[in-house]
């Protein structure tokens, strides 16, 4: 395999990161939702931390798109 | 891609360095011309407030929760700084989604998809928050890196793992935001690709099939990127509250 094909594939791998980041965004929220239903009145104090979570998995979905875009344009 | 790329329109040189007027220097100053004429109508002070005083009033009141919530009483001397911080990112996000592209000649240009950008504004943020802890607590600020209740055998490495969480707080919230814009971006010129090329087909039926879809997808994706561009600014600031309540009140 030349050194061409073997970046645009893995740039294609690196993708996969962004659906599991997508899976861990959707996990955010929907506990939150899950915890607001049942405790309606602790929901809105907890706002904070539910975008606190949601940066801290969004971020790594986003790295995944970093190492996609240096692999194709950049290495 | 067009959108991205930085223009000069007023070439000028300063000791061999380029420091000429782009697009950016111009949506920036467009974003800042936004941002004071969006005060300048709330800042009347008016015992009744109008609907636009009212608006200027949430967002300010927003970030003061905001503020108070998570640093506490303190955190009022805060939030001139990190409103300011999170005006301009939330105006410089719908700058960039603005459709100004329908005036032909314009183009659009979003200033925080650049990372030198975010990179300037989470340096910014980081360095009040070295700047504050050092201010406040001096050479105990050190003890941050030692939350309370390590056991002992675990000194060697702890306080290495909690530098490191301390040191990438700024690549993360420079990357945060420009990769956040830039993939929003990217994402709907893909889509438009795909309805003007659809309708640039030889096939007739490409268009129905091809460009209607994506056209529909597309408006929902701009709605999903027009909340995103609230969310990061947000987040933006939500973390550098987070940073400077760490360095305030320590652990």
């Amino acid at each position: 395999m030349d050194a061409e094909s073997a970046k645009l594939i893995g740039a294609g791998l690196a993708a996969i990161g962004a659906g599991l980041a997508a899976g861990g965004v959707g996990n955010v929220f929907g506990s939150f939702l899950q915890g607001a239903l049942r405790n309606p009145e602790a929901a809105d104090s907890q706002q904070g931390r539910l975008f606190i979570g949601f940066a801290a998995a969004e971020l790594l979905g986003l790295l995944a798109f970093v190492v996609a875009m240096i692999l194709i344009f950049v290495v | 891609m067009k959108q991205f790329q930085v223009d000069p329109i007023v070439d000028l040189q300063l000791l061999g360095y380029d420091i000429s007027f782009t697009n950016s220097a111009l949506f920036m100053l467009l974003v800042l011309f936004a941002l004071w004429v969006f005060m300048l109508g709330g800042m009347k002070r008016e015992l009744v407030p109008g609907r636009w005083q009212m608006a200027v009033e949430s967002v300010t009141g927003f970030v003061q929760n905001m503020l108070s919530s998570s640093i506490g009483p303190e955190g009022k001397k805060y939030v001139p700084f990190v409103f300011s911080l999170f005006m301009f990112i939330l105006f410089a996000n719908f700058m960039g989604m603005m459709p100004f592209g329908i005036i032909p000649g314009v183009h659009p240009f979003t200033v925080t998809s650049h990372l030198s950008i975010t990179a300037v504004l989470a340096v910014m943020s980081f360095s009040i928050v070295l700047i504050v802890g050092f201010w406040k607590h001096g050479l105990h600020f050190f003890s941050l890196f030692v939350p309370q209740g390590t056991p002992w055998w675990l000194m060697w490495l702890i306080p290495l793992v909690e530098l490191f969480s301390f040191l990438v707080r700024p690549f993360s919230l420079a990357l945060r935001l420009f990769v956040a814009m830039t993939a929003g971006h990217v994402l709907m010129k893909v889509l438009a690709g795909f309805v003007i090329n659809g309708l640039n087909a030889e096939a007739f039926w490409v268009a129905g099939v091809v460009s209607i879809p994506s056209f529909i997808l597309m408006i929902g994706i701009t709605m999903l990127e027009l909340l995103v561009c609230a969310i990061q600014a947000y987040v933006f600031a939500l973390l550098t509250s987070l940073y400077i309540n760490d360095a305030v009140n320590l652990h």
